[in-house]
């Protein structure tokens, strides 16, 4: 009785079914068009902003341009003074912020419970952190680095200023790579008498791999764009930095300065932009590729 | 309820092919067995039929080696399982069955103190195996979890090579040299008979091997540490019948080398391998032990309501 009822009713939805109409797709065809339009405005813009630098530096790019010292303020000769500085800055904000950044990732997601007090206090606080203006930074940076430990102006309190900014992404993206490693890897090593630290550098790190290349690569692209705090710790001396304690101008602010302060800078303005891009994707290269090969290589998924 | 197995538990006997008695009739040695190829012998699915008790030799020689006192687990203030004491013997199978939830696995995480992973995770009582007590602060846990292995229901082979999956604990352990552990994992690789299976690719992704072998692995894994005792929580329950049905024959081959604990929700394969049940029931969220006994008398002869309900089937 009960299964010719079930039998009856499924002839009713099917009948139902078939007659549906074109109208009655018209919600899907919406959503559709909607999540394609959405990721074509987002490319779009991308392109356009990509297309926009391109068009206008690649003139003026050439070996001297990349090699040579800035004269006339920018508007004449290279940047090879600066390329030089970007690079040591980065080198030094990673140096410092990547060990601290995994370290602290590890605390966070394999030392502390989630729901401890402890862990949902730095937590809260590195998301603060993330949030705090750059110029905050700056100021800070100029406190702490360049006039209380007597920096001064240099790469290094630069460096150090913008390890600052970048530890809490790398800290969070890092976390997140290590808590989306299946838990079952944690029991099966600890049920066959692993200790836990060979447990994190045999198993864990590799497998969270992804997550700090997230993290490298944001942080990298937070550290690079820098700009605010840059001036109130490296300064913006133009010429070829002698050491890490010497003052060094970042591309972004000679991009800034160009296109703010020069008239008739923008032209290299844009070609500092176009190189600016150029070592935000190589830097990402490089970093992920270290980072697989380092500790991913070991990893084997299916 | 009896909280121990009586001291010679011969009113249930095993089925004639279950478990053979000890040549000298000396206790089994159930420790540190070379790990050289699993008696073909010892389990021969078709020996022994589901069937009215039999009279055969007595089930293992009842040495008792994991005896559990008044265990109690609570996961923050939610008590998960309460008063369980329980006399498991060295070398024999013993099968934790009852409904889920009734806390079968929560005491096979006990064993290893693999509970002391799980946030908000209490435990009470004594356990002890064969002369440690292994709740005790001065346990060596990563001994202990050496000594007892376990196998979980999801194969869970580490994201590396087949082979790898073998080393890697076992270079935790100690085994530096390379032709060593290679001799090792070929041997439980044999072990489980997967060796003919992945001989030319040990290189491969564990993880690239069907759930069947993958679950074999993860028995080879445990087996390379040469545990005393291995504990098995339902490890045919994400697996195929026929996958399943070859776990199932290498656990009776482990009988009287390991003492073997393996908890399952198929009362035919607990039926089948066998020599002890212990049969758990949930009242009110807390997992208690109703009774337990040689796997005859559980199956054939169920004494408690309950049990005589949930093994007929009109139970769980």
């Amino acid at each position: 009785m009960v299964k010719e009822k079930a039998v009856k009713s499924q002839a009713v939805q099917f009948k139902t079914s078939e007659k549906r109409s074109i109208w009655s797709h018209l919600p899907e065809i919406i959503a559709t068009c909607a999540a394609w339009s959405a990721a074509l405005v987002v490319t779009g813009v991308f392109v356009w902003i990509l297309a926009d630098v391109v068009r206008h530096g690649i003139g003026a790019i050439s070996w001297t341009f990349l090699t040579a010292a800035p004269r006339n303020a920018g508007r004449e000769g290279g940047i090879g003074p600066i390329i030089v500085s970007t690079i040591l800055i980065l080198a030094v904000c990673m140096a410092v912020s990547v060990p601290l950044g995994v370290g602290t990732a590890v605390l966070l997601s394999e030392y502390t419970s989630p729901a401890s007090r402890f862990g949902r206090f730095v937590r809260r606080s590195l998301d603060v952190l993330a949030g705090v203006p750059s110029i905050v930074f700056g100021l800070f940076g100029n406190a702490v680095f360049c006039i209380y430990l007597g920096l001064g102006f240099s790469i290094l309190s630069g460096g150090l200023t913008l390890s600052c900014m970048v530890l809490p992404i790398l800290i969070r993206a890092t976390e997140e790579g290590f808590r989306s490693v299946p838990n079952d890897y944690r029991m099966s090593a600890a049920a066959l008498g692993m200790s836990r630290t060979s447990t994190l550098l045999q198993l864990l790190l590799p497998a969270a791999v992804p997550g700090v290349i997230v993290g490298l690569v944001l942080g990298i692209g937070r550290a690079l764009a820098e700009t605010a705090a840059l001036i109130f710790t490296s300064g913006y001396v133009d010429r070829m930095p002698g050491s890490l304690a010497d003052s060094g101008r970042s591309l972004s602010v000679h991009i800034f300065d160009l296109s703010m302060n020069v008239a008739g800078g923008d032209r290299h303005a844009y070609a500092s932009a176009l190189v600016l891009i150029m070592i935000l994707v190589a830097t990402n290269a490089i970093a992920s590729w270290t980072a697989n090969r380092w500790l991913g290589k070991r990893i084997l998924t299916a | 309820m009896n909280s121990r197995l009586p001291p010679n538990s011969n009113s249930g006997k095993c089925d004639a092919g279950k478990c053979a008695p000890p040549p000298d009739g000396s206790a089994i040695d159930g420790s540190a067995i070379d790990g050289s190829a699993i008696d073909d012998g010892v389990c021969n699915s078709g020996a022994y039929t589901v069937g009215p008790m039999k009279a055969g030799p007595p089930c293992c020689v009842p040495e008792p080696w994991i005896q559990v006192e008044k265990l109690a687990v609570h996961y923050g203030p939610n008590r998960v399982l309460g008063d369980v004491s329980l006399t498991i013997n060295r070398g024999c199978i013993t099968a934790l069955i009852g409904p889920s939830g009734s806390g079968k696995t929560s005491f096979l995480s006990c064993l290893n103190r693999l509970t002391d992973l799980i946030p908000g995770c209490r435990v009470e009582g004594r356990i002890s195996i064969g002369p440690l007590d292994i709740r005790s602060a001065s346990t060596d846990v990563i001994a202990l979890r050496r000594s007892v292995g376990m196998i979980f229901q999801k194969p869970n082979p580490f994201p590396l090579s087949v082979r790898k999956n073998i080393e890697l604990p076992l270079k935790e352990h100690g085994v530096r040299n390379r032709g060593e552990r290679a001799e090792i994992v070929e041997a439980v690789l044999e072990d489980v008979g997967l060796w003919e299976e992945v001989r030319h690719r040990l290189d491969t992704p564990a993880q690239s091997l069907s759930g069947g072998q993958q679950q074999r692995l993860c028995i080879a894994r445990a087996l390379a540490l040469r545990p005393e005792v291995l504990l098995f929580d339902e490890p045919c329950s994400s697996l195929d019948p026929i996958s399943s049905g070859v776990i199932e024959e290498l656990i009776c081959g482990l009988r009287n080398r390991y003492t073997v604990v393996v908890v399952t929700h198929n009362l035919d394969q607990a039926r089948r391998i066998a020599d002890h049940a212990a049969f758990f029931w949930t009242t009110n969220g807390t997992g208690h032990l109703v009774e337990h006994g040689s796997s005859d008398r559980i199956f054939d002869a169920p004494q408690e309501t309950l049990t005589i309900a949930y093994v007929g089937g009109r139970a769980g």
